[in-house]
Order: C-alpha cells, then structure tokens, then sequence
C-alpha cells in the first residue's frame, strides 16, 4: 500500500450535555497519514485541542476493531463512514484524499439522546434485551452440550443473526429511528435454536413493546439500516421477526 | 507465609469435598446479602447473573455504555474446555497438565485442576443459553486445536467467540436485571474499595456522565475489572482497560500477585506509526494453518511471493519439530523476537515475520476438490475453493487485517510481530478466589490465579467462566454464612464519608495541577519505558533504570499533567488521567517484581537466565513460589512468598521440542 499524508477539515458536531443545544465547530488537522485510523484521525485533534486549552471532542469507543460496538458517529451523513460492513473504528483515513471536507455528527433519535459532542446514550438497547433477549436458563441446569444436536445451517444462520454488535447504526440511519434491524437479529438468533423455542412466542411480543415503549418509531422496510450494519445483519431478519410476531399475537389474542 | 487455603485430600477429589462441605446461605438470608461486582466482561457478568440467579442482591458496575461491551467481547479464537468430544485422548487431567506446563509450573495445581474439572458444564451452560458455536455436518460441536497442546479441545463461534460468549453471560444479566434481582450501574468507574473493620464493605464509584461520586455498600465486593496489559500503552487490549479497581484494592491492602507476569502474544498486526493507539490481534488460531517464516538471507527486500520455497525459514517448525507452529505463545514471541533481532524481519519496519496461509489454501481446495469429486480440477479451482474453507473459518479475522493494512491476506503472506495481549498477575487470590483483605474477591483475568507464567490460548475464556458460574457461588456462600447478621452500612457511615473524601481530593488534585503535558503524552512514555525494559527480554540493569525512569515520570506527572474541563461533567480526559497514574505506580511494581525474580519462566524471560539454546531457564530451587507484594507506602512494597507445591506434577524443563 502506498502511504501518504493529507490535510482536511472536519465539521464536527459539539454540544456540551444533553441540556444544552449544540452546533458545528470546524477544525483543520494537518499531517494525517493514510495509515491512521478516523479515530486516531481524531485523537490527533483532541492532542492538538488539549494543548491549545479547548475541550477536546468527546466520543465513544473502547475496542477499535469492530466488535464492541462502542464506537458510533454519523460521517458524512452516514453511520460508520463511508466504507461497507464497517464501523468507525475500523474505518481508516486511505479512505480520503488531501484537501477533503468531513463532517462529523452524533447518532440522531429521539431514543438515544446526546450526552456531550458525539456521544449518546444507548441504554434503550439494553433495556429491549432484558424485555426477552435470553433463554431462561439458570446457571447449572444445563445438560451436556452434545445431547441437543443442531443442524448446521440453522446453527450457521443463528450465529449470522447473533453477530451484531448493538451498536445502533441502523436506528441511526433509519428515518423512522427504528431498532428493528437490532431486535429482530437477537430474536432470529434465539428463534433460530431449539433451546429459544419455549419463550417464542412471548420474547417477540415483549421486545417489540419494549422497544415502541423506548419510543423508536416503526419499520417501513426501506432497508436503510441493513446497508450501514457493519456486521451485515440482513433484512430477512425484519421479515422473520414480524412472523414471529404475527403468530405469537394470533395465538395469545 | 501466604495460605491459599488449598482443600486436603487428593488433587481430583478436593473441589468434590470443598463443595459438599462448605457453608451454605439459605434462600431468605440470601435476599439480605448485597454483592457488588465490579466488572461485567465475562467473570463478572457471570458471577452476577450466576449471584442473581441465587437470590442475593446484586449491583453491578461498568465503565462503558453497556455490560456487553466489556473487553471480553473482542476475544476471537476459542474456548477450551475438556469434554474429549473428539475422542483424541483428552481428559481432565490432560487439560490440568497442559495448563501447569504452559504456565511453566508457576500456577497452584488445586485451582487449576478445579478449571479443568468444571471446563465442560462452562460448554453445556453457555450452549443453554442460545450461544451459537460451530456446528459440523451432523450437527454436533466443532472443535479446533490451539498453542501448547495435543489435542482439540477448543471450542468457538468462527473469530468471534468471546462475542457470543460475553452475548450469552450479558442476556443471564439482564434477565436477572429484568427480575430485580441486579442493579445494574453503567458508565461507572470504581475508585475505591470501603474496608471497614478490616473486611471490604463496599466501593466509592464514580459517575462517568455527572462525575458525581456514589458510596454503595455491600456484604461483599467482586473485582472482575480486567488485566492491566495497557500499562505498555500499546496493547491488544480495549483502549479503556485499566489496572483502577485492582490497584485501589492494592493500596487498601490487597497482595498483587506476580505482577510482571505479562504474555505477549505472537501474533499481531505490527506498529505503523507514531499516531498507533493500539495494536490488533489475529487470533492464535490462525496458527492452527498458517505457517510462520522469514528469509533465509538476512535483510532481504523481495516480496514474499519471490522468495522460493527454499530460502524460506520456517523457523517454529525447525526448532520445535513436535509442536511446530503451535507452540506457546511465550515461546513463539521470543522466536520471532530472535530472527528479528537478527536482521531477518520482513516489512518496511523490519520488525515482523510472516503468517503464510498459501499451504493451507491449498490444502482445504485439494480436501474440498475431493470431496466435490473434482479428480482433475485445476489449480486455480483448488485455489478458490481452499480460499472458501479459510474464509468459513477464518473470514473475519483475514478481514480485519485487509481493513488495517490494506493489503489483501488471501493473496499475500499477513505480517505479524509480537504485542502485549494479557497479564497473567493480578491480585493475590486463595482456593476460594478471595484476596487476603476479607470479604474482597478477585475473579477473571483481574486475579493472578491459574496460568502460572505463561496462559495457554483459549483458556482465559474458560477461566472467567468458571470463577463467574462455578467457583464464586460456593466460595461467597461459605464467607457470607457468617455475615448474616451484617447489617447494610449507611452511606453516612464514617468508612463511606472518608473514603469518598480522599477519592474527591484526589481528583480535585489532578484538576488543580494544571501542567503543560497531555494524560496521552504521560501514557505513551510509560509504555515505551515497559516495552524497552520490562517486556519481552528483561535484565537487571535495565530494570534497574527503568524503576528510576518510572520514579521520575511519576513525580513528572503529579506536577506537569494537563486535564481539561471541569470535574462534574463528562470527562474522558480526567478518567483516563485517573487510570494513567495508576498504570505508573503499577509499572514501578513490575519492574520490581521483574527484578526480584532472577530466573526466566514463561512469559518472564530474564536474560540472565537462559538455557544455551536460548530457552528459559528455570530456577525451580529458588523461585518456585508466587511473589505476593503488599503495599507499604510510596514507592515501597514488601515480599510475601507462597510456596508452591506440586504434588502431582513433577516440573521439569519445558520442552515443545
Ligand atoms: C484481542 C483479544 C483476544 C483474545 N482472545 C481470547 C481467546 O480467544 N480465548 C481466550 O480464552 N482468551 C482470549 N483473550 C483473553 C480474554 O479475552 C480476557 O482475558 C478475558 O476476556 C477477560 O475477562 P474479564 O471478565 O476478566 O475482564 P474484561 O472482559 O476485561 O472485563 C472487565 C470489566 O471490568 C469493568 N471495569 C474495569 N475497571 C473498572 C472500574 N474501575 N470500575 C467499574 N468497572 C470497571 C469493565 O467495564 C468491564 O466490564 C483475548 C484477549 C484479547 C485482548
Ligand atoms: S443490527 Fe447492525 S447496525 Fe444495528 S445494532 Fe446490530 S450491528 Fe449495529
Ligand atoms: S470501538 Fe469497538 S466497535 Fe468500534
């Protein structure tokens, strides 16, 4: 790979804490190298902020290789930047040029509010897990873990379903704000196994109230959400999520 | 001398007696006992989901926006665990010896015989819970083997299996959060442990968003915190790993436990610059095919691809013919330090070696050719189909590096160099995982306890299951029996006021010095000082120098350091400055740990102390024992030596040959 060194300006979204209005500031970083990842990209700046005597940006990450699903930022108007399957963290500055403009924002929903510059609170995700995201099964009840075969290409399609990260890319991009993308991966991975049939039914209706509880807006399959899913969370999901959601009202109605 | 309070009996049958006789709490006591956990990457998520489960109150703490973002998360290759499902001659006693041999006979045989017998129901529950591992055909688990073993025990989610590991104990958690039974405390960071009456009766804990401080209380405190491999700035490690919870447990009396007991792992993406924050793993597993070489010409500028098969060196495969590519991880690092040092490396940096995969390609393509029945396929097909199998098994992994180094590892060799990965010491623990302040537990890669000086890949996993799951049920049971009268301490209690108060005065301090130099800059030189001197191959004098180093850019950063913003906010600046002034006192500790043990063992490579192949040479007669340091003062610790007795095994010199 051939390295090389740019300039940019970055418009980056600011905002003190969640009661305060924020705005955009613009900063030029100079020197940054093709090698760099966008994060270090921004650590650069914040060095440079701190040593003028200016708050630096604040934003989240912790992993910075893609798993944790910490990392966040709306760049150029779309979750995780501009490369497929991918998040911010693992986005790196070979992706831009000398003399590019980028401009930096907070996830926007109503249900992940901001909490200072590009940072915002996720916790609605957590809350929709603990409505039915799990086997209720206490530690020790187990039995051996060969007793309970299971076909490959389900085991394959659940492991698929459970790859993502909760890192909310897809309310993000989505202009209903809706979390269908995230709710529906962790109830095909459990609807998928066998160990998950017993709760079915009420794991998909008690998640999906969760989540219009947590006030994300409703699905309207325009897909906006699989296409910036860094871990490729497919649509069939969504389809497989409102099919087990359909029988289970039927049959509790 | 130190009492781990090992059960007496025979090795196989003490975790059997310790819990038929231990105390036990009954269900409407357990409702009146608070735990904290700090920490909910795998050893605490499971502890409180486990605790929960059980009926004791539980508040659980993390410093990131959610439990499931825990640093465990990002653990790729597998789970090891002794189930023989392969019917290779695994057992629990195989899976013992691996770990006490691994760890070059520096672990207590009696915990790790307890990892071992429980490995296999840690496979069952997590299968319960809905985690996705690899299936075959049949539908039945699919193992893969690892570093420093014979068999295949390990089992795993494609690259990812800390993921659905940490997924799994993350959805125990909020089930038990749904049910009430846990509080659960994100974007909190822990500053303090409450000791009262010489038992641990709570944490001080810091508000990440409002920057308030909090005093909770409870019967008993659970530091699940992580290790502490960013000491060396840059590590595989999360960038938020800190040595915080354990380092405050150290000065409240808790032992630390070999702390330079550190792996660097053999296989990472190397170091591209100055800006670098961290370093990415690409998992042991990949040693399980690929094949490690450099140039039998030393300073050799071709590409990989023009250099013939005969001017290769595979030199893992030369030097340890039985073990080949997987041998341990400390032993692999060293190698690939050794042909770099010697003018062999490849890149621009000249520090790194190759991780070739272009046999393997080929290999799967010939298996899968057959079983398609391709009796003639070509090349090229062989070819695209191995990449196929790599991909299923690998994919992920081959696409980070593609996305941090741009170039594309299915066509060309991956260039990998050693990088600090995981610290095998921790906080002193006892067979029942406390530490020796009452009441205060250790479990996870926070303690010091089962992987001696070296841990074997896929084996982390395994330990902070078991502590969370299987160990920490019992051993808390039989410390609280006694504490069932305890009544909750109110937040006013004198212990609470003034330990808040010095956790206050602390962070007030770091905001008033007002320096010229960033928390980063500090951070930075304080892991070049521990790489240069205390990382891979260590000696006295340089040590020595390093602990003065250390001593000067502590002072430096109590009267230089720069933080921005104010206390009460949202402050990255001001945790990280928190967690950096640990990291210096640590590093001062493992210097002097490093110092005082005069012999190389494991990932502890004193070159002073070497066989004349190079190896690491033992010195079983005046070493032989786990240095438990406990804090006196400033810049002063003092030794405590627990003995370590083999009862079972007979340590003899480490050979992979
Ligand atoms: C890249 C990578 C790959 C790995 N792959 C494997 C593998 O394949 N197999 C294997 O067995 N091992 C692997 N390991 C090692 C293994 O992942 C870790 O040792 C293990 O996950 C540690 O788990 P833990 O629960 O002890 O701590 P962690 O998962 O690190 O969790 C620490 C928790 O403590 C919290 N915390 C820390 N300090 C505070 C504080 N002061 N206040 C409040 N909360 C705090 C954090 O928020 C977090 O929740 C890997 C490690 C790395 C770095
Ligand atoms: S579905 Fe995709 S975009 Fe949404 S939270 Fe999961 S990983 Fe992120
Ligand atoms: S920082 Fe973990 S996914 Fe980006």
């Amino acid at each position: 790979m051939e390295h090389y060194n740019m300039n940019l300006n970055l418009k980056v979204w600011r905002q003190k804490n969640a009661q305060t209005q924020g705005g955009f500031e613009t900063y030029q970083v100079k020197n940054i190298s093709s090698e760099m990842s966008f994060l270090e990209m921004i650590d650069v700046l914040n060095e440079e902020l701190i040593a003028e005597g200016k708050d630096p940006i604040a934003f989240d990450h912790d992993c910075r290789e893609g798993i944790c699903g910490m990392c966040s930022l709306y760049i150029d108007g779309r979750p995780h930047g501009p490369w497929e399957q991918n998040t911010t963290c693992q986005l790196h500055m070979r992706a831009y040029k000398d003399g590019d403009t980028i401009t930096i924002e907070p996830w926007r929903a109503g249900a992940f509010p901001v909490l200072k510059d590009l940072m915002v609170d996720r916790s609605a995700f957590d809350r929709i897990i603990q409505a039915g995201g799990f086997i209720s099964v206490n530690t020790g009840n187990a039995v051996d873990a060969n007793a309970l075969p299971i076909e490959k290409d389900k085991a394959d399609a659940s492991f698929a379903a459970a790859a993502c990260i909760g890192c909310g890319a897809c309310v993000a991009a989505c202009k209903n704000s809706s979390a269908m993308l995230f709710t529906s991966a962790k109830v095909t991975q459990l609807a998928l196994l066998p160990q998950g049939a017993p709760e079915r039914k009420s794991r998909a209706l008690n998640m999906i109230a969760q989540m219009d509880k947590e006030g994300f807006g409703a699905c309207t399959n325009t897909g906006a959400c699989e296409a910036v899913c860094p871990k490729g969370i497919s649509l069939t999901n969504i389809a497989r999520l409102n099919q087990e959601y359909l029988g289970a009202a039927l049959t509790v109605n | 001398m130190l009492n781990a309070k090992i059960p007496a009996g025979p090795l196989d049958k003490k975790w059997t007696s310790y819990k038929s006789t231990c105390k036990l709490v009954n269900p409407a006591n357990k409702r009146k006992l608070e735990i904290v956990v700090v920490g909910t990457g795998l050893a605490g998520a499971s502890a409180a989901a486990a605790l929960g489960e059980l009926g004791y109150k539980v508040k659980a703490f993390c410093f990131q926006d959610s439990p499931r973002r825990a640093h465990s998360i990002a653990a790729q290759g597998g789970i090891n665990a002794a189930k023989n499902y392969q019917n290779d001659g695994d057992s629990v006693y195989r899976l013992f010896y691996d770990t006490i041999k691994g760890g070059d006979y520096r672990a207590r045989e009696g915990n790790v015989h307890r990892l071992a017998e429980v490995s296999g129901a840690i496979i069952d529950q997590c299968v319960a819970q809905g985690v996705p591992f690899a299936r075959e055909y049949g539908g039945l688990l699919s193992n893969r083997s690892f570093g420093g073993t014979q068999v295949q025990r390990t089992f795993y989610a494609a690259g990812q299996t800390g993921q659905q590991l940490l997924l799994g104990a993350y959805s125990a958690l909020e089930r038990q959060v749904a049910l009430g039974n846990v509080t659960m405390y994100n974007r909190h960071e822990m500053l303090d442990v409450v000791v009262v009456d010489g038992k641990a009766r709570g944490i001080i804990a810091r508000d990440l968003v409002s920057g308030k401080l909090e005093r909770h209380f409870g019967h008993a405190v659970l530091l699940c915190s992580g290790g502490y491999g960013n000491v060396f700035y840059l590590s595989t490690n999360a960038m938020g790993s800190n040595v915080t919870a354990a380092w405050k447990a150290h000065k409240k009396g808790a032992f630390f436990g070999n702390p330079c007991f550190t792996q660097i792992h053999p296989t990472c993406i190397p170091v591209s610059g100055d800006h670098q924050s961290k370093l990415t793993l690409m998992s042991e597993s990949l040693r399980n095919d690929g094949r490690i070489w450099v140039p039998k010409k030393q300073n050799d500028t071709r590409k990989a691809s023009d250099i013939p098969e005969e001017e290769r060196d595979y030199y893992l495969e030369r030097r340890y013919p039985a073990f080949g590519n997987l041998v341990p991880r400390d032993v692999a690092s060293r190698a690939a330090k050794e042909r770099c040092d010697a003018g062999y490396g490849v890149g621009s940096s000249k520090q790194a070696v190759y991780l070739d995969y272009a046999d393997a390609i080929k290999r799967y393509g010939k298996i899968e050719a057959g079983k398609k029945g391709l009796d003639h396929a070509s090349e090229a097909e062989i070819i695209a189909l191995g990449k196929e199998v790599v991909k299923e098994k690998y994919g992920n992994l081959f696409d980070m590096y593609e996305k941090i180094t741009g170039e594309n590892p299915y066509e060309t060799p991956m260039r990998i160099y050693p990088a600090v990965h995981y610290t095998m010491g921790g906080l002193w623990v006892d067979y029942e995982l406390m530490t020796n302040v009452p009441g205060l537990y250790a479990l996870g890669e926070a303690n010091f306890s089962d992987h001696g000086a070296n841990r074997l890949g896929a084996s982390a996993l395994m330990q902070g299951l078991a502590d969370g799951y299987f160990v920490i049920p019992y051993t808390l049971g039989n410390y609280l029996a006694d504490d069932i009268h305890t009544k909750p301490l109110p937040e006013d209690h004198p212990a609470f006021v003034e330990a808040e108060k010095a956790v206050a005065d602390r962070i007030q301090q770091l905001m008033s010095i007002k320096g010229t130099k960033t928390v980063e800059s500090f951070h930075k030189r304080l892991g070049k000082i521990m790489w240069d001197k205390c990382g891979m191959a260590r000696n006295a004098e340089g040590l020595k120098q390093a602990i003065a180093e250390i001593q000067q850019l502590k002072k430096e950063f109590w009267s230089d350091v720069k933080i921005p913003g104010e206390i009460n906010e949202l402050n990255p600046e001001l945790d990280k400055a928190n967690r950096v002034a640990d990291f210096i006192e640590l590093g001062e500790l493992m210097c002097i740990d490093a110092l005082n043990r005069n012999e190389s063992c494991g990932g502890h490579f004193r070159e002073e102390s070497q066989t004349p192949e190079g190896e690491a040479q033992r010195d079983d007669a005046n070493y032989m024992y786990v240095a438990a340091w406990e804090y006196k003062g400033d810049h002063q610790w003092e030794l405590h030596k627990e003995v370590l007795d083999y009862e079972v095994v007979k340590p003899s010199q480490r050979s992979y040959k």
